[in-house]
């Protein structure tokens, strides 16, 4: 007990003092976590919704397997990502393994079924009638697509979302690509891990609060930015009424 | 129309991933890889400090990166194997010998030596204290088999430079190292670095073996103590060697020269003297290990 209580002191100090280390930690976490659920959604939600608005052969099957790959361990795609670029590999000749950019890489590979699935799912909870009305009224397909995906917007920021908490908060694929470069590829998974290791306990906690404290804030304002959207729609609602 | 959406999302894919590979890294991190050293350590010059203490000083020297991957030697080499690293920072001569063989790299360079410990708990329930290490291994087997015994013992599990010198003890104990593994649930594989290791020796209360440096430097930590530090099987040698696949040959070269510059052997054999009152490393450059 006595430990934790110290580890949480600890925490809020390192916090507020501004301990270099930490905060570059931090920040590159952020960084790359962010980047790589940038990425994934700028290919992954697009995907999402190709296959659900289109129907073809196997449509069923695809998204199946898409949903069995949430649960893709993360160390297995670690160590893809290792085989592959290697030097040894068949993209060896990029040299970065050990780098952030194979972080980041590893990473969008990591959330994209999570992120695919999620959109499919989100898309699928819209009612169809949607779409159909405004096909009915006249709307283009590109019109009633983006009608249902506008109807669809908190599902499809929740797969964002949840893809951003897979990538910050996975440690073995950052472990086994990035390294765990003191100053480069450390952060705060793998050094949670390392100072655990050395039994920095108090560190490793303060570490851990750091991370959950990023998590809630970037969840926080990701609903607060939909709602004052939602708000605002409302309000342009009323005033055309 | 489906086939040009396809066709969009394919563009954008490469796109992305061609500004994650070149574009984000100017930003982000330079990738220049003449500006980075990479290195492979194992975890006991690591978990030691002595990296975290001699790196800014090779960075400024050099005006490079210098990027510390602590592994057990055991990946080391296989990282010195795929090309994925420059230059590797090991102890354990058998492999060293057989990395070199394989033309993998051209020397061992030794730069510093320690020692081994046995360390266990101050009880010492084997009765192991004052032994040499070979006899000291056999009354760890018979104690450890023992049902009900107190007798644990966490091995680091890892291919690592340590291990493969406990492997050596075992042999010169006269056991074969499968047969010690297969012996019963007293001995524990880890499958950690060492500092990992002396952790959860100390949680289990069980013997291990460990370089002397990681020991003393995790002492305030830990509730076990030496028992074991007399014999000729436990010196341990650090070299360097330069993976002959390297693009950075020149600068792998440097960290050679560094380490076994006279100004960074006197750095090194000063190490944690005023923190912990005593040598963790005794330097040893251009003698014969």
């Amino acid at each position: 007990m006595h430990a934790i209580v110290d580890a949480f002191v600890l925490a809020v100090k390192l916090i507020f003092t501004g301990d270099a280390e930490v905060y570059s930690i931090t920040a590159r976490t952020l960084a790359i976590s962010g980047s790589s659920t940038i990425i994934g959604a700028l290919l992954f939600v697009p995907l999402g919704c190709l296959i659900y608005f289109n129907n073809f052969w196997g449509k069923r099957a695809l998204i199946s397997i898409i949903q069995t790959c949430y649960s893709v361990p993360t160390v297995f795609i670690g160590l893809l990502v290792f085989l592959v670029f290697s030097r040894s590999g068949p993209l060896g000749f990029f040299g970065i393994l050990f780098t952030p950019q194979v972080m980041v890489i590893g990473q969008v590979v990591l959330i994209s079924a999570i992120v695919t699935g999620l959109t499919i799912s989100g898309l699928s909870g819209v009612s169809p009638a949607i779409r159909e009305t405004a096909t009915s009224l006249g709307a283009s397909r590109l019109q009633s697509v983006w009608l249902v995906v506008k109807e669809a917007r908190f599902a499809v920021l929740t797969a964002v979302l949840v893809g951003f908490g897979r990538a910050i908060s996975e440690v073995g694929l950052a472990l086994m690509v990035g390294g765990n470069i003191r100053g480069y590829t450390r952060v705060l998974t793998t050094a949670i891990s390392l100072e655990t290791g050395q039994g920095e306990i108090a560190l490793a906690l303060a570490l851990g609060f750091i991370l959950i404290s990023l998590a809630l804030i970037v969840t926080v304002l990701a609903n607060r930015f939909l709602m004052t959207k939602e708000v605002n729609i409302a309000q342009s609602r009323a005033s055309v009424s | 129309m489906k086939k040009i959406l396809v066709l969009l999302m394919v563009v954008a894919a490469l796109l992305s991933l061609v500004t994650v590979l070149a574009g984000c890294s100017n930003s982000v991190a330079p990738m220049n890889p003449e500006a980075r050293l990479t290195v492979a350590t194992t975890t006991s010059l690591y978990d030691t400090g002595l990296w975290s203490y001699l790196e800014p000083k090779f960075e400024k020297q050099y005006n490079v990166k210098l990027n510390i991957i602590s592994v057990g030697s055991g990946e080391a080499f296989v990282l010195g194997k795929t090309g994925d690293v420059d230059a590797l920072a090991v102890h354990d001569k058998p492999n060293e010998l057989k990395f070199i063989a394989g033309n993998y790299s051209s020397a061992r360079v030794p730069w510093a030596y320690n020692h081994f410990l046995i360390i266990g708990p101050p009880s010492d329930p084997a009765g192991i204290k004052g032994m040499s290490p070979e006899d000291a291994f056999k009354k760890l087997m018979a104690e450890g088999n023992v049902s009900g015994s107190q007798v644990m013992f966490v091995s680091r599990g890892d291919n690592s430079g340590t291990q493969s010198k406990e492997k050596q003890i075992w042999a010169a104990a006269g056991y074969q190292y499968p047969e010690v593994e297969k012996s019963g649930s007293w001995y524990i594989e880890a499958g950690a670095g060492m500092g990992q290791t002396l952790m959860m020796a100390n949680q289990k209360q069980a013997y291990t073996l460990t370089d002397i440096g990681t020991f003393v430097t995790y002492k305030s930590k830990l509730n076990l103590v030496p028992l074991v530090d007399q014999g000729d099987i436990l010196l341990n040698v650090y070299s360097v060697m330069v993976v002959n696949s390297t693009k950075n040959k020149a600068m792998a070269d440097n960290l050679v020269t560094f380490l076994t510059s006279p100004e960074i052997q006197d750095l090194i054999g000063k190490y944690g003297v005023a923190d912990y009152g005593m040598q963790l490393f005794t330097p040893c450059a251009g003698q014969n290990y």
